[in-house]
C-alpha cells in the first residue's frame, strides 16, 4: 500500500557466512548416517574378534577384502545410478557375463595381459549398461522395468554362451588367478586396491564436479533439474553407462578371484548392491547418499558373511540378518529426516 | 494463468495411452492367441489335455500373487517380497506337518501367517511412511532368510496323498485342474473390487495422487496396509498350492520368483507409476508367459529363451507406446485435444 | 498495433515480440500478440484465464517456439531453442511455485551447472558459498546459504529464485503471478526488490491478476484477450476498472455479489485449538448461513487450521464441534460424515487427480453414495458427473475428459463441485478465487453466497482482501499462528483487518 521503498533489515556479513544452526544440523545428520554404518561394522569385527582372535588374521582379513571388493565396486556404480532416481537391477546377470567372457577370452588367448582383459571387460559393460541408460534415458521408460527386462536378457545370453559348461580354474592363466587372489602392496590384495581407487575416484566426482553434483539435482527433483537446462538426458545415459563399466570391471575380478565360471555366477547379486546402497545410506528415491557410504554398506554385508559362521551363528540366518538390517537402515533413515525436517520447519527463516 | 512446470502427464498422451491400453489387452490376447495357435500347428504334443493341465498348474501361483500385486502396483507400491512370503509359508507348513500338526489346521495357520507377513509390510510402508521398493527388498531377503532358518536344507515330501492328488486333479476329462477354479473366483473378486467398486476408485485416484486422495477422505494408509495383507494372504496360498503341487516343501520354493510376477504385472499394462492398469491384462499376460513357457519346453527350446523372450516383452511393453506416442507428437494432427492444460 | 510511446529517454526497447502467434492444435493460444519491455521499468501483463499470458510466458522463457511472429533483443533478431537459450539471452522467469532441489542447498541450488571452479575445474565451495551470501545481501534477504532447500517456505523459494536470475545477470525478469502465495510484507519487500533491480536497469515483465499491486509498481500495462493483443498504457492514464473492462470485453457486474442470508445457530466450534509451531488458541464458530472469512498474511496459520479442522492433519489440544457433537481428530472422512467439506488451498496437488477425467474427479467424493451393495454403474456415475458440472457451468468437452484439459477457473469448479456433492452443513474453502479469471471469480463469489442462502456454514480462507471485505459476515484474523480479531462485517475494513494480520494494536477503535 505504502508507496516508500521498504528497506528490510539486513543481517551482518557475519551471521550470514556463519552456517546457521539449521545448516549445521543438516550436515551433522548426514555425516552421522555414514559413521553409524561404520561404527555397526567395527562392532561386528570387534565383538567376532573377541569371539576368535584368529578373525583378524592376515588371512581372513585377505579374504574379506577379496569378498568385499566386487561388491563394493558394484556398490560405487549402483549408487550413482540410485542417486538420479534410477535404479539397475540388471547388474547380476552382466557380471556373469563378462566373468564367463572374460574366461573364454582367457582361454583363448591366455598369453593376454590382465589390462587387456580389465579394459576389454570394462568396454563390454559399458555397451550393455549403455543399452541400459539408452532405454532409460531416450524412451523415458522407467528404469525398473528396463533393467528388470535386461537382467532376463542379459543372464538368458550368458546361458546360452555357456550352454552347460563351466570353465574351471586350472584351466585359466595362473597369473591372472594370482591377481585375483593375492596380496600387492602393503599386503592389500590387488583387488581391494582397485576397489578403493574406484571408491576414491567416485567420491571425488560426486563431491567436487559439477557433473556429479547435477546427478544429485537430477535425482532430488527430475522435473526442476530438466527446467534448469541439466542435460538429465544425457548424464543419465551417462550413469547407465559408468555403472556397466562398474560392472564389467566386476565380472573381471570375479574371474580372477574364483577362477571357476558357470552360467549361474552373479544370479541376485543384484539385490544384495541395492541392499548395500540403502544400508550405506544412500535413499532408494535418490537425491542424497554417499559413494564412500554405499561401499561401507558392501563391507558390511560381506564382513556379516564372514562373522556369522565364526559367532557359531548358522549361516541360515544370514539371509534374514541382511534383511532385517535393510529394514533397520531406511527406518533409521526414515527418522533421521522427520528429525531433520521438524527442525526446518520450526525456524522462521523469513524476516517478517 | 496456472504457470505449470511442464509436467509428464499431458493430455494427449493420456487419452493416447489410455486408448493404448484399452487395446494393450487385445494386442496381448492377439499375441496370446497367435501364440497358442503358432505352437499347436508346430510344436509336437502341445494340443492336448497334458499340456493345459501343465500350464494351468504353473498359471495358478502366478496368477495368484500377480492379483493381489496388481492392485499393490496401482496405488503406486510395489511387493517383491511375494516370492519369499511364497517360500516361507511352504517352509513353515512343511515344518508344522513334520512336527505332527494336522494338516488342516496347519494350512489355517500359514494363511494367517500370509496375512501376518503381509502385514509386516503394510506395516513399513503405510505404517511408517517407507518406500516400498526398498522395503519389500528387506522383506524379500528377511523372509526368505527365515525359511532357511525354519527348515533349513531340508525338504519335508511325506505329504498325504489325497492332499497332493487334489492339487493337480482335473475337471473331468477337461485337463483343466480344480485349483483353477478358486484362482478365477479370487480373479474375479479382485478384478471387480478394482474396476467396478468405489474402492477400486479411492485406488486409481490413490495410484495418481496420493494427496488428494487424502484430502478426499480417503484412508491412504489403511488402504495400503490392507492391500500389502492382501498380498501376504495370496502369496500364502500360493505357497500352500505350491508345497502340494510338487509334494515338498523346502526353503527356496519359489526362489527368484517374484521377477516372473511383477513382469507379468507389467507386461499386462499395469504402470509401475501406479494409478492405471486393468487386472484382466494382467490376467492374459500371466497365460501368455505360461504358454511361452510350456511351448518352448515341449519344443526342447531350453528355457534361457523363455527369459529372452519374457526380458524383450517387457521392454517392448514399455517402450513401444513410448515411441508410438512421440511420433504422434511429431506428426501433430489438427483437432487432435490440447497437449497442455489451458492457462 | 504496435505499442506506443517509448521508454523513459526514448530509447529502443530491450526485448521486443512482435505479430507472435502460437497454436496447440485446435487451439489458438496467441494471435499476433505484440510486446515491448524497456530496461529500467516495470510492465504488467494482465488478462483472464486463456488470455494466452502463460503461453507467452513460456515462449520468453524459451520453452515454446512461436509458429510466427518475431522477437529481438537489443534490436537484434532472437530465436530461443530451448530455456538454455532463453538464459543465456538475460531472459529469467520466475514462477509462481519455484521448484528447487530439496536436498541441495541454497547455495547449490542457485549455482547449479555453474559453480565456481578450481584448478583442475573443481567446484570451489566457499567461492560459491561466499557469491551466494553476496547476492543475498544485495536482496536483503537472510537465508543461510548452506540450508538444504526442503522446507523453505515459498517466499523464500522465490527469493532464491529471484537470486538465480541475479547470478545469471539477467537483465530481463519474468514473474509470473508472484505474488499469489505471498501477502503484506513479503510482497513489499519483493517489490522493493524488484524496484532496485528495475533502478540497476533490468526489465520486469510482472503476469498478475492483482490489479491494485499492478498500477503500485509497474509503469505500464498490456491487455491481452482471448490471445490477442488488446492495449499497451502507461498505468498512469488508466483506472483498474478500464483494465478491467478491456480484459473481459464486457462491463463487470458487482463483484461481489453477496445475498443476505439468515443467520441461524452454530453449526461449527472450535474450541482452544492447538497444533505445536502451526497455531495455537484457536476458537471461533461459524452458523448456518454465515460466511467467515480467516483473514491474514501467508504464514498466519490459516490454512493449517483448516486442514486441521478437516483432519488432514492432526492438533494437539483443543476439539471441533459439529451441530454440538465432537469431531474425532485426524479422520477426514469422519468430518465428511459429520457434514463438512474443505475446499484445498492447492486444486492441482490437493484438489484433483490431474490424470483422471472430470466425472472420476467429481465423483470421487461421494462414490460410495453412488454405489449399490458396493457396485458402482457407469451409467450413475456419468449422469451424477453430467448434473453437477451442469449446475456450477463446467465448461468442458465431455465429463471424459481428463481434468487437466481445463482452464484454471473451470478445475477449480469441478473441486467444489466434487465437494457440494457431499450436501456438506459446513463448507470450508482455502483461497477459493486463487489463480482464477475475473469472470469464474465473480460466479464462484455469487455460488458462496447462494450456499449460504441455503443455510450452509461457509468458512473462508483468503488472502485478498477485497474479497474478505466483500463476502464476508464476519472476519477472523490470525497473525502467527493465533487470533488476533474478529470484526464484524460492519466495521471491517482494509485497516482494521491488515493491523490485526500484522499483529500491531489498532490505532484507535
Amino acid at each position: 500500500m505504502s508507496a516508500t521503498r521498504v528497506d528490510p533489515p539486513r543481517e551482518t556479513a557475519r551471521e550470514q557466512s556463519a552456517p546457521s544452526s539449521t545448516a549445521r544440523a543438516a550436515r551433522y545428520l548426514m555425516v552421522v548416517r555414514e559413521l553409524g554404518v561404520l561404527a555397526v561394522l567395527l562392532l561386528l569385527i570387534l565383538i567376532t574378534y573377541a569371539t576368535n582372535s584368529r578373525f583378524l588374521s592376515e588371512q581372513s582379513v585377505r579374504d574379506l577384502l577379496l569378498g568385499a571388493a566386487i561388491l563394493v565396486i558394484l556398490a560405487v556404480g549402483q549408487t550413482l545410478v540410485i542417486v538420479t532416481r534410477n535404479v539397475d537391477l540388471s547388474v547380476g546377470s552382466l557380471v556373469g557375463l563378462i566373468a564367463f567372457g572374460t574366461g573364454k577370452l582367457l582361454l583363448e588367448y591366455p598369453g593376454a595381459p590382465i589390462i587387456v582383459a580389465i579394459l576389454a571387460g570394462m568396454l563390454a559393460g559399458a555397451f550393455f549398461g549403455a543399452l541400459n541408460g539408452a532405454l532409460v534415458a531416450l524412451a523415458k521408460v522407467p528404469a525398473l522395468v528396463i533393467t528388470l527386462g535386461t537382467l532376463y536378457i542379459y543372464r538368458s545370453i550368458d546361458h546360452l554362451w555357456a550352454s552347460g559348461q563351466q570353465i574351471n580354474a586350472a584351466d585359466m592363466p595362473a597369473g591372472f588367478l594370482d591377481f585375483g587372489r593375492s596380496a600387492g602392496i602393503l599386503g592389500i590384495p590387488w583387488l581391494a586396491w582397485i576397489a578403493l581407487i574406484v571408491v576414491a575416484v567416485a567420491t571425488f566426482y560426486m563431491r567436487s564436479y559439477r557433473s556429479g553434483r547435477e546427478l544429485y539435482a537430477i535425482g532430488s527433483d527430475p522435473d526442476a533439474a530438466r527446467l534448469s537446462g541439466i542435460p538429465s538426458g544425457r548424464r543419465v545415459f551417462g550413469v547407465f553407462a559408468i555403472n556397466g563399466a562398474l560392472a564389467g570391471l566386476a565380472g573381471v575380478l570375479y574371474a580372477a578371484r574364483y577362477g571357476t565360471l558357470d552360467a549361474t555366477v552373479g544370479t541376485g547379486l543384484e539385490l544384495e548392491v541395492v541392499a548395500a546402497a540403502v544400508i550405506g545410506g544412500v535413499a532408494i528415491f535418490g537425491g542424497s547418499g554417499t559413494v564412500y557410504g554405499a561401499a561401507l554398506g558392501a563391507l558390511l554385508l560381506t564382513t556379516i558373511d564372514s562373522a556369522l559362521p565364526v559367532l557359531r551363528v548358522d549361516a541360515f540366518w544370514q539371509q534374514a540378518f541382511v534383511g532385517a538390517l535393510i529394514l533397520a537402515a531406511i527406518g533409521f533413515d526414515r527418522l533421521l529426516s522427520v528429525r531433520l525436517a521438524r527442525r526446518m520447519k520450526s525456524r522462521r527463516t523469513h524476516v517478517v | 494463468m496456472s504457470s505449470d512446470v511442464a509436467g509428464r502427464r499431458d493430455s494427449t498422451r493420456l487419452s493416447m495411452l489410455r486408448g493404448v491400453v484399452g487395446s494393450w489387452e487385445f494386442a496381448l490376447l492377439v499375441i496370446l492367441a497367435v501364440t497358442l495357435v503358432g505352437s499347436e500347428l508346430w510344436v509336437d504334443n502341445f494340443a492336448n489335455t497334458i499340456t493345459v493341465t501343465f500350464l494351468l498348474l504353473d498359471v495358478v501361483p502366478i496368477a495368484l500373487m500377480a492379483t493381489a500385486l496388481t492392485l499393490v502396483v496401482i496405488t503406486g507400491e510395489i511387493d517383491l517380497s511375494v516370492a519369499s512370503m511364497l517360500g516361507l509359508t511352504s517352509a513353515v507348513m512343511g515344518q508344522l506337518w513334520f512336527s505332527g500338526m494336522t494338516l488342516e489346521f496347519a494350512i489355517v495357520l500359514c494363511i494367517l501367517l500370509g496375512a501376518v507377513l503381509g502385514a509386516v509390510n503394510g506395516l513399513f510402508v503405510a505404517g511408517l511412511g517407507l518406500p516400498s521398493l526398498a522395503v519389500t527388498i528387506g522383506t524379500l531377503a528377511l523372509y526368505r532368510g527365515l525359511s532357511y532358518v525354519v527348515l533349513g536344507d531340508r525338504a519335508v515330501a511325506d505329504f498325504p496323498f489325497d492332499w497332493t492328488d487334489r492339487a493337480i486333479s482335473t475337471i473331468g476329462g477337461t485337463g483343466v485342474p480344480v485349483a483353477v477354479i478358486p484362482t478365477v473366483a479370487l480373479a474375479i473378486l479382485f478384478g471387480i473390487t478394482l474396476h467396478s467398486t468405489p474402492i477400486g476408485r479411492a485406488l486409481f485416484a490413490m495410484g495418481n495422487n496420493e494427496d488428494t486422495a487424502r484430502f478426499s477422505g480417503i484412508s491412504v494408509a489403511w488402504t495400503k496396509f490392507w492391500l500389502f495383507v492382501a498380498s501376504g494372504v495370496m502369496s500364502s496360498l500360493a505357497g500352500v498350492f505350491w508345497t502340494f503341487r510338487y509334494a515338498s516343501a523346502r526353503a527356496d520354493n519359489g526362489f527368484g520368483l517374484e521377477l516372473a510376477v511383477v513382469a507379468a504385472v507389467l507386461l499386462g499394462g499395469v504402470s509401475i507409476f501406479g494409478g492405471r492398469g486393468s487386472l484382466f491384462g494382467v490376467l492374459t499376460a500371466v497365460v501368455l508367459l505360461a504358454t511361452l513357457q510350456r511351448t518352448l519346453q515341449l519344443a526342447s527350446v531350453t528355457d534361457e529363451v523363455l527369459n529372452l523372450v519374457t526380458g524383450s516383452l517387457l521392454i517392448l511393453s514399455v517402450v513401444v507406446p513410448n515411441i508410438v506416442q512421440m511420433i504422434n507428437d511429431r506428426i501433430r494432427r489438427p483437432g487432435a485435444p490440447v497437449p497442455e492444460a489451458a492457462p | 498495433m504496435t505499442s506506443d510511446s517509448p521508454g523513459e529517454s526514448g530509447t529502443a526497447p530491450l526485448l521486443t515480440l512482435t505479430e507472435v502467434h502460437k497454436t496447440f492444435g485446435a487451439v489458438r493460444a496467441l494471435r499476433g500478440v505484440d510486446l515491448a519491455l524497456y530496461s529500467g521499468e516495470a510492465h504488467a501483463l494482465v488478462g483472464e484465464n486463456g488470455a494466452g499470458k502463460s503461453t507467452l510466458v513460456k515462449i520468453l522463457a524459451g520453452a515454446h517456439r512461436p509458429d510466427d511472429g518475431d522477437m529481438s533483443l537489443d534490436g537484434k533478431p532472437l530465436a530461443l531453442s530451448g530455456p538454455a537459450d532463453a538464459r543465456d539471452a538475460g531472459i529469467a522467469v520466475i514462477y509462481q511455485e519455484p521448484t528447487l532441489f530439496p536436498d541441495l542447498s541454497v547455495a547449490e541450488n542457485i549455482f547449479m551447472g555453474r559453480q565456481p571452479q578450481r584448478r583442475l575445474r573443481r567446484i570451489d565451495g566457499q567461492a560459491m558459498h561466499r557469491q551466494c551470501a553476496d547476492l543475498f545481501d544485495r536482496l536483503g534477504v537472510s537465508l543461510d546459504p548452506h540450508r538444504p532447500a526442503r522446507g523453505l517456505s515459498i517466499a523464500d523459494q522465490q527469493l532464491v529464485e529471484i537470486a538465480k536470475a541475479l547470478s545469471f545477470d539477467a537483465r530481463i525478469l519474468i514473474m509470473d503471478e508472484p505474488t499469489a502465495a505471498l501477502s503484506g510484507v513479503e510482497v513489499e519487500r519483493l517489490f522493493a526488490v524488484v524496484r532496485s533491480l528495475c533502478d540497476a536497469g533490468s526489465a520486469v515483465l510482472f503476469v498478475s491478476h492483482r490489479l491494485d499491486e499492478v498500477f503500485e509498481l509497474c509503469k505500464r500495462v498490456t491487455v491481452l484477450r482471448d490471445g490477442a493483443w488488446v492495449s499497451t498504457d502507461p498505468t498512469a492514464d488508466l483506472t483498474p476498472d478500464q483494465v478491467i473492462r478491456r480484459m473481459v470485453g464486457r462491463e463487470v457486474s458487482a463483484m461481489y455479489p453477496k445475498q443476505d442470508a439468515t443467520i441461524g445457530d452454530p453449526v461449527l466450534e472450535v474450541r482452544d485449538l492447538a497444533r505445536l509451531g502451526a497455531f495455537e488458541d484457536i476458537s471461533f464458530s461459524v452458523r448456518s448461513g454465515e460466511i467467515v472469512a480467516l483473514a491474514g498474511l501467508v504464514g498466519a496459520g490459516r490454512s493449517e487450521v483448516a486442514r486441521a479442522i478437516f483432519g488432514v492433519d492432526r492438533y494437539d489440544r483443543g476439539s471441533v464441534l459439529v451441530n454440538g457433537k465432537r469431531l474425532s481428530a485426524g479422520r477426514p472422512a469422519a468430518a465428511m460424515k459429520a457434514g463438512l467439506a474443505l475446499v484445498p488451498e492447492d486444486r492441482r496437488q490437493q484438489g484433483l487427480v490431474m490424470e483422471l477425467s472430470v466425472e472420476r474427479n467429481a465423483n470421487l467424493t461421494h462414490r460410495w453414495a453412488l454405489s449399490r451393495f458396493g457396485w458402482l454403474s457407469r451409467r450413475t456415475e456419468r449422469a451424477s458427473a453430467r448434473q453437477w458440472t451442469d449446475l456450477l457451468r463446467v465448461k468442458t468437452s465431455t465429463v471424459t475428459a481428463p481434468v487437466s484439459t481445463l482452464s484454471g477457473g473451470n478445475q477449480q469448479k469441478t473441486v467444489l463441485a466434487k465437494w457440494l456433492a457431499t450436501e456438506p452443513q459446513v463448507l470450508i474453502v482455502d483461497e477459493p478465487t486463487r489463480g482464477i479469471d475475473v469472470g469464474t471469480k465473480a460466479e464462484v463469489h455469487r455460488l458462496l453466497s447462494e450456499l449460504a442462502g441455503r443455510g450452509v456454514a461457509v468458512l473462508m480462507v483468503s488472502s485478498e482482501l477485497p474479497e474478505v471485505l466483500g463476502m464476508a459476515d464476519r472476519v477472523l484474523v490470525m497473525h502467527e499462528g493465533r487470533l488476533t480479531g474478529e470484526i464484524d462485517r460492519s466495521e471491517a475494513d482494509e485497516e482494521s483487518v491488515m493491523f490485526a494480520a500484522t499483529g500491531r494494536q489498532e490505532a484507535a477503535s
